[in-house]
């Protein structure tokens, strides 16, 4: 801390106030590029926006909602990609529903705390690590080739419920370990065993971070599209998607299809179809708030 | 069982890249591979010269590690130092709505926006459409929320007590900040900047429509490049047969991602244990 140690003020008093203005300066200075910094992220979030409303508008109706995709711009629409998006998140869901917290329950309140439980919470943060893409490798081999799955729906969503759980799992233990410990305590002292002291008490408490944590993870998926372009998604759907057969499509794929394209066109209905992810992405955010706020209504510590 | 799911996949992920790996350097020496400058999977001769690949990612990363570190830790000292709760209501969500964009728009934007309307003008015809700046400057952007984030963390836990001493002392906030505050966040601070890395060096839907499909090994920012995730994504988009020395130098350049990504993270790890301080 050198630079804090004052000069004695009795050797040389007038020098004191300069630096003490300079040392001032250099606060504000900092302060206005930390403004800055935030002033820069603002200009580039609104920029995004607009671009993308300025651009996709236009485009952006029922028709296009409500239509099959073309090859001329004017008459596509992103049925197939919205109902697969919607189709994907929920299966995306049931999987890490109970998986997700499953493995958080068992980590958080069942494992001994050993070297092995240890080892695998390491290797649940290490996967949250891992490239999306790689999984969608491994997705491609695993469900796609060594299943027979094929490039279906289902395998898309297996590959994206191994992206999040990490997340999910990492979400739910945090949110279990919350719970005070007199909350177990108590449904001990009136005689539950472990499986219901854990069913009538954290499992209730820990519910809004559960939940929250599950529902932005969906979001997240609905926006992931790097392991669906390995796993097989095909880039030109005109039948809506069934789980287990057929070719399907989401958005982000329809998106990024489209987005290649230099044609002004493409690039207005790549915008539109953006607009409606934002929007989908959107809605979960706000499920997730509503959800949060209702469960933790009866909680009170 | 659900938890040993996760041991299953990374097992499974790091079985099934060396055993392709390894079919691939059956047929392409691993040093040429390792070693090799220029890559050309599509076009004969072909060439599996990985550093082409890997150059252009490590470029677009440090040019989003120069982006997103300063606008990242600005807005996390902000956060943790200056958050009267006006700015903290400002900056909280947009942090959270940058985090929560999906990573195609970004890509997006930076061919339909970014690219022909800013650098175009700043730069004239020496960038096109594609260059690792436009990539690096997207990816910049969405890793700054994840460092904010992680930085604002560890700059909370600094006790207060070690800022209220210094200010005793006479320090100004910014003396606090730069003099207590940092150095006792470091081990945090680091990490969020080494896991961004990470995550910069595996994004790739953003990258993937801003950068271009070019490999080439240049540290011209400019230039189009290709990195290892846009080829993967070029490689399965198209008709590749499966057994085909191109399929397989797919896993090859998953591996190497797989490796650097997976070595980041465990130093980010490291340096948490190595320097974190306790209070």
């Amino acid at each position: 801390m050198a630079g804090l140690t004052a000069t004695p003020a009795a050797s040389s008093p007038p020098r004191f106030e300069p630096a003490l203005m300079r040392r001032k300066l250099t606060g504000t200075l900092f302060y206005g590029a930390c403004l800055a910094a935030i002033g820069i992220l603002i200009v580039a979030l609104l920029a995004l926006l607009l671009d993308v409303l300025i651009v996709g508008l236009p485009w952006l109706d029922i028709d296009f909602i409500a239509s099959m995709p073309s090859r001329r711009p004017a008459q596509a629409g992103v049925l197939p990609a919205l109902v697969g998006s919607i189709e994907l998140a929920i299966i995306v869901g049931l999987i890490t529903f109970p998986v997700g917290i499953g493995a958080a329950l068992y980590l958080a309140e069942y494992a001994p705390d050993t070297r092995v439980t240890r080892l695998l919470q390491t290797n649940i943060s290490n996967l949250a690590g891992v490239p999306s893409i790689i999984y969608g490798i491994f997705g491609l081999a695993i469900f796609v080739r060594l299943l027979g799955l094929g490039p279906v729906l289902f395998s898309g969503a297996a590959t994206l419920a191994l992206v999040i759980l990490p997340l999910v799992i990492i979400a739910s233990i945090e949110a279990i370990k919350a719970v005070p410990q007199a909350q177990r305590e108590g449904a001990y002292a009136l005689g539950a065993s472990r499986w219901q002291m854990v069913r009538s008490s954290v499992l209730p408490a820990a519910a809004p971070g559960i939940m929250t944590g599950i529902i932005l993870a969906m979001a997240r998926a609905i926006g992931e599209a790097a392991p669906l372009v390995v796993v097989g998604a095909a880039a030109f759907v005109t039948s809506l998607p069934q789980p287990l057969s057929g070719s399907f499509t989401v958005l982000p794929i329809q998106v990024f299809n489209w987005a290649q394209r230099p044609q002004a066109d493409f690039q207005g209905i790549a915008a539109a179809a953006i607009i409606v992810i934002l929007v989908l992405v959107f809605i979960l955010n706000l499920l997730a708030l509503v959800v949060r706020a209702r469960l933790s209504r009866h909680i009170q510590w | 069982m659900a938890a040993s799911l996760g041991v299953v996949t990374t097992i499974g992920i790091v079985v099934l890249l060396t055993y392709q790996t390894v079919q691939f350097f059956q047929i392409v020496n691993p040093i040429d591979f390792l070693t090799g400058t220029v890559w050309s999977a599509s076009i004969e001769p072909y060439k599996f010269g990985v550093l082409a690949l890997v150059s252009g990612t490590l470029l677009v990363a440090t040019i989003a590690m120069i982006i997103g570190t300063p606008l990242g830790l600005l807005s996390a000292i902000l956060l943790s130092e200056y958050s009267s709760n006006r700015v903290r209501n400002i900056v909280k969500p947009v942090l959270e709505t940058i985090a929560g964009i999906p990573t195609i728009v970004l890509g997006f934007f930076a061919i339909n926006f970014l690219s022909p309307e800013v650098l175009k003008p700043i730069f004239g015809d020496d960038i096109g459409i594609f260059s690792a700046l436009a990539g690096g400057i997207v990816v910049g952007i969405l890793i700054t929320p994840l460092i904010a984030s992680i930085s604002e963390d560890a700059m909370r836990a600094v006790p207060r007590g070690l800022r209220e001493g210094a200010y005793a002392m006479g320090a100004t906030k910014f003396e606090v900040v730069r003099k207590v505050v940092l150095p006792a966040a470091v081990s945090g601070v680091m990490a969020s900047i080494v896991l961004a890395m990470s995550r910069a060096v595996g994004e790739t839907m953003a990258v993937v429509l801003a950068v271009g499909t070019r490999p080439q090994l240049t540290f011209n920012p400019l230039e189009s490049v290709q990195t290892m995730t846009a080829f993967i994504v070029q490689i399965t988009q198209g008709e590749t047969s499966q057994g085909s020395v191109q399929f397989l130098s797919l896993f090859a350049v998953a591996m190497v991602l797989f490796v650097i990504t997976f070595a980041l993270n465990l130093a980010s790890a490291w340096i948490v244990r190595r320097y974190r301080t306790a209070y």
